[in-house]
């Protein structure tokens, strides 16, 4: 079982990014072996719809869920129509991808009831 | 002709502008076209009678479920993002279409077809005494101002006096603000663009990217500076140094600015402007017909 977190860097160290569609890096983990792999963003700098597409990339890569701050109305309905799993991060904390991972194993996260975020909210504000 | 107002700042006077050159131009056929679509004002001050109208569309993919095999091709071709293939189905976006046509041209398998969605009417009438109007309202939470400033600026409507608007008249565009794609459609193709600004430095921030813009269309323009005040150097400095005619002072007046709050048009409220706006006009012409930077 793979999961997705979206992240500043392309490293388990590196701080999550808050953001879906424009998160910097998506990272790829295996639940089991916790092999990874980090891909830089493809929708990072779309002129729209950046979380249809980074939806549609970590689908195709084989996720099973996804962690982040927040997801748009978008990217909610195509992770959604995915089947795709949505955890949110603790708003507020910087934290590393892989304390991230930690909070996850503990059954610590929270899944959204819906979307989290208004449109293009990731747009234009580097990682914050 | 077609003369294009536009700022890139929203807010310094375009409307003021375009409202009272149409209504200052007594001795031809004028026609002008508020492509402020997302939020078209014109209107407000010209108060035109408004005699057709007609919705648009835009053109939208919907899946043939019983066609689609769900291999993901409409979502690659999309550039932009629209089309989406999860767990083997096929998603559309409506909002974030384009209309350009390739995943459906792209299909393998013949399973897309195209539907269309309304995203907002066109309207246009007669001002009493004044010029022929058109305008075109966006439809709220509708991004896609482009195709509806396109079908406008091609729109030929028909009005009871006359059967028609007279052959070959001035068009005067009142652009959007900004200077993204809905002030690139509204330009595209027309014949000068009046830039309104004032002396603020917002207004001339964004005086200098529509300079940026006009210039890469090939589009010869003017300045206008609306609420002019002493000592604004600034401004006129950027406007001599880029070779730009300043064509107009409007001074900041508070008479002015509260006839302006009650809908009225400044050469309503000051009728000695007429002159200076058909000044501008015969300059307009000179430069478009006599080849005259």
């Amino acid at each position: 079982m793979q999961i997705a977190i979206t992240s500043t860097g392309a490293s388990l160290d590196a701080p999550y990014d808050p953001r879906f569609g424009r998160a910097a890096y998506l990272i790829i983990v295996d639940e089991g072996t916790e092999a990874w792999e980090a891909y830089a963003n493809p929708a990072v700098n779309a002129s729209g719809g950046a979380g249809i597409q980074a939806a549609q990339f970590v689908a195709d890569k084989g996720a099973w869920a996804v962690i982040s701050g927040d997801f748009g109305p978008n990217a909610y309905r195509a992770l959604e129509a995915a089947n795709l799993a949505m955890f949110i991060a603790p708003a507020g904390e910087a934290l590393t991808v892989r304390q991230l991972i930690h909070l996850y194993r503990g059954g610590k996260l929270q899944k959204p009831t819906g979307p989290t975020q208004r449109r293009h909210y990731g747009m234009g504000q580097g990682a914050r | 002709m077609r003369i294009v107002v536009a700022s890139g700042k929203g807010g310094t006077g375009k409307t003021t502008i375009a409202t009272s050159l149409a209504l200052a131009l007594t001795d031809r056929p004028i026609l002008l076209r508020d492509c402020d679509v997302e939020a078209p004002n014109a209107h407000l001050v010209l108060s035109p009678q408004l005699t057709a109208r007609e919705e648009v569309s835009q053109l939208i993919p919907s899946v043939v479920e019983t066609r689609c095999t769900g291999c993901g091709r409409c979502a690659e071709v999309c550039r932009f993002h629209a089309i989406a293939v999860l767990g083997g189905r096929v998603l559309v976006f409506p909002e974030l279409c384009h209309s350009c046509g390739s995943c459906v041209n792209n299909c393998p398998e013949v399973a897309l077809d195209e539907q269309p969605r309304v995203i907002g009417v066109l309207e246009a009438g007669l001002v009493p005494n004044g010029p022929a109007f058109a305008h075109g309202v966006l439809n709220v939470g509708e991004p896609m101002a482009g195709p509806l400033i396109r079908r406008l600026k091609g729109w030929e409507f028909s009005h009871p006096v006359g059967g028609g608007v007279s052959a070959d008249p001035v068009e005067i565009l009142d652009a959007p603000p900004g200077t993204s794609c809905p002030v690139v459609e509204t330009l595209r193709g027309c014949d000068y663009a009046l830039l309104v600004s004032e002396p603020t430095p917002f207004g001339l921030h964004d005086l200098r990217l529509m300079v940026e813009v006009v210039r890469a269309l090939a589009i010869p323009a003017a300045v206008i500076i609306n609420r002019d005040m002493p000592n604004n150097r600034d401004l006129e400095r950027f406007c001599r140094v880029s070779q730009l005619p300043v064509l107009m002072r409007i001074p900041l007046d508070r008479g002015i600015g509260s006839a302006l709050a009650r809908g009225q048009s400044l050469v309503a409220v000051r009728p000695e402007y007429g002159e200076a706006f058909r000044g501008v006009f015969a300059h307009i012409q000179q430069t478009v017909h006599g080849g005259v930077p």
